[in-house]
């Protein structure tokens, strides 16, 4: 069995931060697995723990910078991984039908039995790229996956999607599929030293456009960014000012007051 | 003509408050288009549905009885044929957990750009979509240069229509057999039942990412314990396996509408929002002064909670 996992490199904002044109100034965006994905992997990863014969393969659209956070994947327990990107890429403003076509030739390439993904990317947050791959390559899926178990026979798995208000649908979703991988679905591990030292080994393969049999039509996108600001405060708080002790003295006052507090 | 076609959401029998929102977004859009706006309801009692969105703004209803309950193989086969028959400008889907789960797949199909998760439209010779980017720390504007296109809805943005009018239904005739589709849906299960409901307190000490480490969470509960509180928390807590999940406020977690929230090192995100906004006296703790939580707090602290909340223990012991 061949699961592919998507890995996205997200950026997180500093508390601090300025706007330079439609996006957060590079100084103030520090990169990172993104959280999703990162339970994604683990999921995979213990897949591959369980079964025998499960290799698991990442696929990224990034830059080379992003090798540090595909490094840390495979020092989870990813077997190899695929980085798409070139000039073309690189200068598109990629939607997610760009994306659905970048990670349906790299799944035309691998042919994976499981696809996980993570339900949305922390940065754009979207939440819409593994539901579209799946309906493009022709896989079952299933969205905002919080429980897999799968069949020994790797034939299907049974999953939770966790919906809102605190209930869960419970689905059976047939193999070959894509999950989308919500947070808390397990916990992801950390990579160990051991592992840090064998992904140095592991392979990281590049493939550009024409690598996947694609042209730069592929990652032109109908949608452009116009503008980016920040959204005006609305807060009519009212603050409690001056030192721990004298903000926790007013705010025993106000619970007082609430007669929330049994003294 | 340049319509518009909306799809409604409903679960477990009863009409999502989301499908009143994404009618007055629809409406919004119909009205900047000039056109008609179209609503599907596909799935369980469509006509009971029909008869609840019978609402002022909407031009027709299409019923597709079809399954008891979602299923995406469904949901977007049935939106894709719509599409085809009403040939609209505008497709908008709920980004609810259901929405995600078919509305990129519609997209697909239909090869539509998509923009997933907007708080605003508007549009003028093309479709400028709001939405938030980097945890909603930020707000960007896209603009889409295709039509048609598909846009998900974000709950809680549009006001909700409720004005009632009679609105003509139509049966729209879609053949779908539920034991061919890949994903079948075996059940629900009702979560975080357990040891208390937070949704019975009248006072809530809610406790977030802010809180760094496990062993940290005795400091709260020993402000629970000399107040009389009730703890609950955001979902990175319930997440990392800290606190069982009902203790959860927020979207996926539990509503909750105590006399008072004290929300302790929670920045805010709109899915915790969702779920506490309805406190009598929201307050908050925080460092960061910029987070989202101040904005709908009714006292705010800016400052560490490791300083603040042992000296208000102190108050009470």
């Amino acid at each position: 069995m061949k699961i592919l996992v998507t890995v996205k490199e997200v950026a997180e904002a500093a508390d601090d931060f300025e706007i330079e044109g439609t996006d957060i100034g590079e100084q103030y965006l520090e990169y990172d697995l993104n959280e999703w994905d990162d339970y994604a992997v683990e999921a995979a990863v213990q897949l591959s723990e369980t079964y025998d014969d499960v290799e698991v393969v990442s696929a990224t659209i990034g830059p080379e910078r992003a090798e540090e956070t595909i490094r840390m994947a495979l020092a989870k327990g990813v077997d190899r991984s695929i980085r798409v990107w070139d000039d073309d890429v690189a200068a598109a403003d990629l939607d997610v039908a760009a994306k659905t076509r970048l990670f349906a030739a790299v799944v035309e390439e691998e042919d994976p039995d499981l696809v996980l993904s993570g339900v949305q990317a922390a940065d754009d947050g979207f939440g819409a790229t593994g539901v579209s791959l799946a309906d493009e390559i022709g896989f079952d899926w299933a969205a905002v996956v919080n429980d897999l178990e799968t069949e020994d026979d790797l034939s299907m798995a049974h999953v939770h999607r966790e919906l809102e208000g605190g209930i869960e649908e419970l689905t059976d979703v047939d193999f070959p599929a894509v999950l989308t991988i919500q947070t808390g679905l397990n916990e992801p591990r950390y990579a160990s030293l051991r592992g840090i030292r064998q992904a140095q080994s592991k392979e990281i393969a590049e493939f550009g456009l024409a690598d996947l049999g694609l042209d730069a039509d592929a990652v032109a996108s109908p949608i452009s960014r116009t503008g980016m600001y920040e959204p005006e405060t609305e807060s009519d708080a009212t603050y409690l000012d001056g030192a721990a002790d004298e903000q926790a003295g007013q705010l025993a006052d106000v619970l007082r007051e609430k007669g929330v507090v049994s003294e | 003509m340049s319509d518009v076609l909306a799809v409604a959401d409903h679960r477990r029998g009863a009409v999502r408050d989301v499908s009143f929102e994404i009618v007055r977004a629809g409406r919004e859009l119909a009205d900047d288009l000039d056109g008609d706006l179209h609503l599907a309801v596909i799935a369980g009692d469509v006509d009971a549905f029909a008869d609840r969105l019978s609402l002022a703004g909407v031009d027709a209803i299409h019923t597709v009885e079809a399954g008891e309950e979602f299923n995406h193989d469904l949901y977007a086969g049935a939106t894709a044929a719509l599409f085809e028959e009403l040939a609209p400008t505008a497709v908008l889907m709920p980004n609810s957990v259901n929405g995600l789960d078919y509305a990129p797949a519609v997209a697909n199909r239909l090869d539509l750009p998509l923009v997933a998760d907007a708080v605003d439209l508007a549009y003028d010779d093309g479709l400028e979509a709001t939405r938030e980017m980097y945890g909603s720390k930020v707000e960007t504007t896209v603009e889409v240069s295709e039509e048609p296109f598909a846009v998900t809805v974000r709950g809680g943005e549009w006001a909700a229509l409720e004005e009632r009018a009679d609105v003509p239904v139509e049966a729209f005739e879609y053949e779908f057999d539920e034991s061919a589709s890949g994903a079948r849906v075996q059940g629900f299960e009702e979560v975080g039942a357990g040891d208390v409901d937070i949704a019975d307190a009248e006072f809530l000490v809610s406790v977030g990412r802010g809180i760094e480490e496990e062993e940290n969470l005795e400091l709260i509960e020993e402000l629970v314990e000399v107040t009389g509180a009730t703890m609950s928390s955001s979902r990175p807590i319930v997440d990392n396996g800290w606190l069982p999940k009902n203790r959860q406020v927020g979207q996926s977690g539990k509503q909750v509408t105590p006399d008072v929230y004290l929300a302790i090192g929670i920045s805010g995100a709109v899915q915790h929002v969702a779920g506490m906004k309805g406190a009598e006296t929201i307050i908050a703790i925080n460092t960061d002064p910029n987070a989202p939580i101040f904005d709908i707090a009714d006292y705010g602290i800016v400052g560490d909670l490791f300083d603040v909340v042992p000296a208000l223990i102190e108050e009470f012991e």
